[in-house]
């Protein structure tokens, strides 16, 4: 620490008189205001003037700048839009499989590294970590290329004879779903993981002293011991998951283009195509990107209500 | 029983131990393959390093884009830290019922997907580029400014002020010390390895951004290293061995920052809880 040494004796002699403290108390509010007033000025610059637009250009309509009010002929448009309610679909699915799938694996991941008599512990935790190094578009790329039709995934299920032909992994509308849920799955699990690492080594071991001499078995001990133990941490995990996916943008566009159809686009990448790719509609578009925002918003509140009962 | 228990946790470890690192293996090994030899399944390096390097080299972009990537990436991650740490610290240091309240509001902040607010933002961006050309439309300024203020980070430096101890401050005040001063002689020094968790964060976000760079950057000399990776990738006859080339260098700075400052980077990944 280096401190500066002014502190003379003829310093504190001459300390200055106390002045009236009322404008001390405002000069210290305006300091301390002045040191948040950049990053809420952004914030607001940046995240809420945006929303604000975006929900007038939500009762908006015309291509490109030229947008004129159309009431809610936009929300009425959006329960009629086939494509709009397919994203919402694919999203929906990729949220409730993914994610339950994703934070289980992780859970059974930590549980087996917390043990204390495991080896290369070490190499384990770095080794399953290391997807979270990957930039999202890099990963699906590598992907993609993993789940071509002649690809080395089909080459090795052939192989050991599980499939007779290739799997259309890319291009059937189940399977391009599954190969998203995989990729996803592949990228995030260590990270979980380690969210889930650091909570247990919180946990008192003594806990499971006492189960196991009560009898408890494995999985016992897995759902009536740690999973209400970690339950704020997977809780918190969820959110963030849901979030994530809910805006998946990223992977679906380099993996599968949204396609084979539209059966593997998010709502994001559909917001995306309506603003960039067809003939911009920025007002329908916005109207979309409100979707989004009420769905985190529900789902949020969904996980909340069901993580955090006797908080 | 407790032998065989052992025996299926090693083997479920292998299993996703496997999984996890054979893209990387993949990745590493196709790069020095042609591209032939990758769609035949090659699993073993070849000697097709330079060719592929060269190949990679001629066909796109590569060092322009790796500079617009480092140039955007390192200077978001220094305006970040320096807005989201003063923040912090002003939130936390400076308590009052009013800050409290600005605060849960830049946190609502997070709950908004980014896909909302590219479209306003785009607008935002246009309306501004006649007036103001150099953060407008296709400057990598326009890539910087929206994302380097994050409640989250904000967050972040709050959380980890609250542990920071205050006497220092006193001491700092006696000492005649301007606030400013305090926060930048005594605060930041001392909360190092905060900055640092938060340096890796930001940088891998910024380095690895997608949506937003293929938005508002349309001339090819503006391309980011994910834009140039996306596109070769949708390249109808893709030249494995070359994509895997520009894969692998696209990795190495984020996998650089892991191997070499894996506490840091672990704490920035958990920073959130606390």
């Amino acid at each position: 620490m280096n401190i500066p040494e002014k502190l003379g004796p003829e310093k504190l002699a001459k300390k200055p008189a106390p002045r009236p403290a009322r404008s001390l108390r405002l000069k210290n509010t305006l300091i301390g205001w002045s040191f948040v007033a950049v990053a809420s000025l952004l914030i607001g610059i940046f995240y809420f003037y945006p929303m604000v637009q975006a929900l007038i250009m939500s009762f908006q309509s015309g291509t490109g700048v030229n947008l004129s009010f159309v009431g809610f002929e936009n929300y009425i448009r959006l329960f009629q839009d086939p494509v709009f309610l397919t994203t919402v679909k694919n999203t929906v699915i990729y949220l409730i499989i993914q994610v339950p799938v994703m934070i289980l694996l992780a859970l059974f991941l930590s549980v087996v590294l917390n043990n204390k008599t495991l080896k290369w512990k070490g190499f384990f935790r770095t080794a399953i970590f290391l997807p979270c190094v990957t930039s999202l578009v890099a990963y699906s790329v590598v992907f993609k290329y993993l789940f071509a039709p002649d690809g080395i995934v089909n080459m090795t299920l052939m192989k050991i004879n599980l499939v007779s032909e290739p799997v259309q992994w890319l291009t059937d509308p189940f399977w391009a779903k599954i190969t998203i849920i995989l990729a996803i799955t592949w990228r995030w699990t260590g990270y979980n993981m380690i969210f889930y690492l650091s909570a247990l080594q919180n946990v008192d071991q003594s806990i499971y002293e006492a189960a196991k001499i009560d009898g408890a078995s494995a999985i016992q001990q897995f759902f009536k011991i740690t999973i209400p133990m970690l339950k704020p941490i997977i809780l918190f995990t969820s959110i963030t998951s849901t979030i994530g996916t809910l805006q998946l943008f990223d992977e679906v566009m380099n993996i599968t283009a949204g396609g084979p159809g539209n059966s593997t686009m998010t709502i994001s990448q559909y917001i995306y195509n309506l603003s960039f790719k067809y003939t911009p509609d920025f007002g329908y578009a916005a109207t979309v990107s409100y979707a989004i925002v009420i769905l985190i918003v529900i789902f949020s509140i969904i996980q909340f209500k069901a993580g955090g009962e006797k908080k | 029983m407790k032998l065989s228990n052992k025996v299926i946790g090693y083997l479920f470890l292998s299993i996703c131990a496997i999984i996890s690192i054979f893209p990387f293996y993949w990745m590493v090994v196709s790069m020095t393959n042609t591209s032939s030899d990758v769609t035949r399944g090659k699993l073993l390096p070849g000697g097709h390093f330079i060719e592929n390097l060269k190949n990679l080299l001629q066909t796109v972009d590569l060092v322009p884009a790796l500079t617009n990537s480092a140039i955007i990436a390192v200077a978001t991650t220094v305006l970040s830290l320096l807005i989201a740490s003063l923040a912090g610290y002003g939130f936390e240091i400076y308590r009052s019922k009013a800050k409290d309240i600005v605060f849960n509001i830049l946190l609502l902040s997070m709950m908004i997907p980014f896909a909302a607010l590219m479209v306003p933002l785009f607008r935002m961006f246009g309306s501004i580029t006649p007036v103001l050309p150099f953060i407008g439309i296709d400057t990598l300024s326009a890539v910087v400014l929206p994302t380097i203020t994050t409640a989250f980070l904000i967050f972040f430096f709050r959380q980890s002020t609250k542990m920071f101890p205050k006497e220092i401050l006193e001491a700092g005040r006696i000492d005649g010390l301007k606030e400013i001063g305090i926060f930048f002689r005594i605060y930041v020094p001392t909360m190092k390895t905060t900055y640092a968790a938060a340096a890796i964060i930001t940088f891998m976000a910024s380095w690895n951004n997608y949506l937003w760079p293929l938005v508002v950057l349309q001339s090819p000399e503006n391309q980011t290293i994910p834009l140039l990776i996306s596109n070769l990738g949708s390249s109808y006859s893709p030249d494995y061995g070359m994509i895997m080339m520009a894969i692998v260098i696209a990795t190495m700075p984020t996998a650089i920052i892991f191997f070499f400052m894996q506490k840091h980077f672990v704490a920035g990944m958990m920073g959130s809880v606390k």
